[in-house]
């Protein structure tokens, strides 16, 4: 027993505070702002970057592998040792890797609170802000693009401040529909609810949908509440502005809204006990008009379906209003704190958004976040592109709920499970979700 | 002073010291590392901040924590009370029949043992997908359950039945003499004799029960809602998507706390029912 009581001993002195070495951070990011400049790499001596990164999948691995190698030829000097890592796997093991005294220098950290802030908030993350205009980053991107990688560097506030990452793709939650069964795609809100409402009369599954996962909940729910809540309104949320308040009447009406579709049997069946992967695959298959997806699933959903795959936007309330979409961008690259050769990192990244880079996007059939000329062959593809054209003109592009907090994602993709179910009427859904953020925002 | 053969002597704990630096490395310290962050409100980055109890006194009054405890409880019935039922009248039937092929019997009734539980869970995850089952708020834990008892009642059959062939055949030709049915025979003689057995088995399971986390990640994520969340999900949840590694901490000290008072429990009984 006197053995054990010491090692207690022993273990508690080597513990201390959790924590407690990591400094002030706005002094040590306003060090790092002034020391960065946009430097030649060729001259840059021999450098190893160490990369972390999630484009494992189809195209996104091919154009990630492609320009690693561009740029090495270009820069004889630099080596890119890239860590590849499933989304997943990438976000749950971040904040051990930056954290550490091997940190890598470039890392994808996910957008919002859950993941970008909380390395922010532990100054782990480089300011990007002397680099964005050094190389012009500013024209590449919307407004709103730049904003979703931004944080004061107490991560306090998100949205503005500094910029911690850049993002090379862009991404877009609309409706794939198939063109044997929808002819003549809706214009309008209703149009789109008579759709349905056809479909169903026809023995069709109107919306195909699979919500084991949990996520896909969030991508019905935003779908709809674009028609109510004014892109201000969920942007201000989720950059948690003064007032800003889940428990509104448009959020409301979209959950009622989105319970009553489900009520009236719009969804796949039983959708909360089937995948995402075998629900989209059955879409693929023609099981149904309409797919709520992200861009994400273009490349697998045309070659399952061909010319006959379409994409549009979830159509606004009057025909020809402004478009809206729930989107936003790839994760972006961000460069670490402890990263020895911040400056070669930043050319990097400044390499891996250029319009070359958007070159190669396109030819491996990604959908660049820059503006590009070029252009895709396949009729879904291009509609995608023009989509995300008029979104960017529009400022039309709702972020995603799920950065609102650190733990939003579990609150919200619960909720809508429930909600979908008929388990939880609209008003608990919206005020219990306004309730968790609350506590979060109350800690600010 | 000479000592004789059989008296403890000092030496032995130098024999004690390999194995247990392995245990207070690997176990012990960072079950008090653990101990130790359970008291702060911890990001896992910044300096966390001491909050003494706090943390404990959530697991206790948070209702999701208290949902989290109670689906073990009701999975404790399908990791343990069910495979130890069905193990004893698989055991029971075969101690009265000579089956042929025993050992192949014995191999398939197994294999789910020997599978990763990643594999079982995406298979089971196929298996449930036309019924829906994992989707619907009041069927997806009992569900789950089942993948449980149909992983865990090979190991508990396997054990019995190595626990009935050591019984001498004397005693059920006795029973059998004195005129015993299959029931009485299976109360009389195959139940006792299974005791330790059966204490071995109820601590596994049990184990198995509370710390089950793959199989609810794997196959509902908790849901639908959260009607199928469990301590060590939340534990994973809170540390690694959260930030709330003190309190994640917490619960996990609570976790094995539970566990302990349990099996130490479970083995306090059966030794006593063996010396009686």
């Amino acid at each position: 027993m006197r053995w054990l009581a010491l090692l207690i001993v022993l273990v508690l002195a080597g513990c201390g505070t959790p924590g407690g070495s990591s400094g002030d951070n706005a002094k040590k990011a306003q060090q790092q702002e002034q020391s960065s400049k946009k430097i030649d790499v060729a001259k840059a001596g021999k450098v190893t970057l160490t990369v972390w990164d999630q484009e494992v999948r189809g195209g996104q691995r091919r154009q990630i592998s492609e320009l690693n190698a561009e740029f090495m030829r270009r820069y004889p000097n630099v080596t890119i040792k890239r860590v590849a890592k499933s989304f997943t796997d990438l976000n749950t093991t971040l904040k051990l890797a930056v954290s550490g005294d091997k940190a890598p220098d470039v890392v994808q950290a996910n957008q919002g609170r859950p993941t970008m802030g909380q390395l922010v908030k532990g100054g782990l993350l480089r300011p990007l802000d002397a680099y964005e205009k050094a190389y012009g980053w500013a024209d590449r991107y919307p407004k709103v693009l730049l904003d979703l990688n931004r944080f004061s560097t107490d991560a306090k506030t998100f949205g503005s401040g500094d910029l911690f990452g850049i993002s090379q793709m862009g991404e877009i939650v609309g409706l794939f529909y198939n063109r044997t069964l929808v002819p003549d795609p809706p214009k309008t809100f209703a149009d789109l609810e008579a759709a349905l409402a056809a479909a169903k009369q026809k023995g069709q599954v109107p919306i195909t949908f699979g919500n084991l996962d949990k996520w896909p909940g969030i991508h019905e729910f935003q779908a709809v509440q674009n028609r109510y809540a004014d892109p201000s309104q969920v942007r201000d949320f989720v950059f948690a502005k003064q007032g800003a308040s889940f428990d509104t009447p448009e959020n409301q009406q979209a959950a009622a809204k989105l319970q009553e579709w489900a009520k009236k049997g719009y969804f796949t069946p039983n959708f909360n006990g089937v995948g995402y992967d075998p629900a989209w695959a059955k879409f693929g298959k023609g099981a149904g008009p309409f797919l709520i997806g992200g861009t994400w699933l273009l490349r697998d959903l045309t070659d399952a379906l061909g010319s006959n795959l379409g994409f549009m936007l979830v159509p606004p309330a009057d025909a020809g209003a402004p478009p809206r979409a729930l989107g936003g961008e790839s994760l972006p690259f961000a460069i670490t704190s402890k990263s020895k050769n911040p400056d070669v990192a930043a050319a990097y990244i400044d390499f891996l958004t250029d319009p070359n880079a958007a070159k190669v996007l396109v030819q491996t059939g990604n959908l660049p976040a820059m503006p590009t000329d070029a252009k895709p062959t396949e009729p879904a593809g291009v509609q995608v592109f023009d989509a995300w054209k008029a979104l960017g003109e529009g400022d039309g592009l709702v972020p995603y709920l799920d950065y609102s907090t650190p733990d939003f994602y579990d609150q919200i993709t619960a909720a809508v499970q429930k909600l979908m179910a008929g388990r939880e009427p609209a008003k608990a859904f919206t005020s219990g979700l306004q309730g968790d953020y609350e506590k979060f925002t109350g800690s600010l | 002073m000479t000592r004789s053969p059989g008296e403890p002597r000092r030496v032995a704990y130098l024999y004690l010291l390999p194995g247990f630096a392995l245990f207070a490395t690997f176990v012990l310290a960072p079950l008090m590392h653990a101990a130790w962050l359970s008291l702060f409100q911890w990001d896992g980055i910044t300096p966390g901040t001491w909050v003494g109890l706090d943390n404990y006194k959530a697991v206790v009054s948070e209702a999701d924590l208290r949902r989290a405890f109670g689906h073990s409880a009701v999975l404790l019935a399908f990791y343990a009370a069910l495979p130890i039922a069905i193990g004893l009248l698989l055991a029971g039937a075969a101690s009265r029949a000579r089956i042929r092929g025993l050992t192949a019997l014995r191999t398939v009734l197994f294999l789910p043992q020997v599978i990763a539980l990643a594999v079982v869970a995406v298979t089971w995850r196929l298996i449930y997908q036309p019924t829906g089952w994992l989707g619907n708020f009041d069927l997806a834990l009992p569900a789950v359950g089942l993948v449980g008892t149909w992983v865990a009642y090979g190991l508990t059959f396997v054990l019995f039945m190595a626990g009935v062939q050591k019984v001498p055949q004397s005693l059920y030709d006795a029973a059998r003499v004195d005129g015993a049915g299959a029931l009485r025979e299976f109360f009389a003689v195959t139940l006792p004799a299974l005791r330790g057995e059966i204490a071995v088995a109820l601590t596994l399971t049990t184990i198995a029960a509370l710390r089950n986390f793959d199989l609810v990640y794997l196959t509902t994520s908790g849901g639908p809602g959260d009607a199928t969340t469990v301590p060590a999900f939340e534990v994973y949840q809170r540390a690694f998507r959260g930030g709330e590694v003190g309190g994640a901490a917490a619960i996990g000290v609570c976790l094995a706390a539970v566990i302990f008072v349990l099996t130490v429990g479970i083995n306090r009984v059966a030794d006593r029912a063996a010396r009686t």
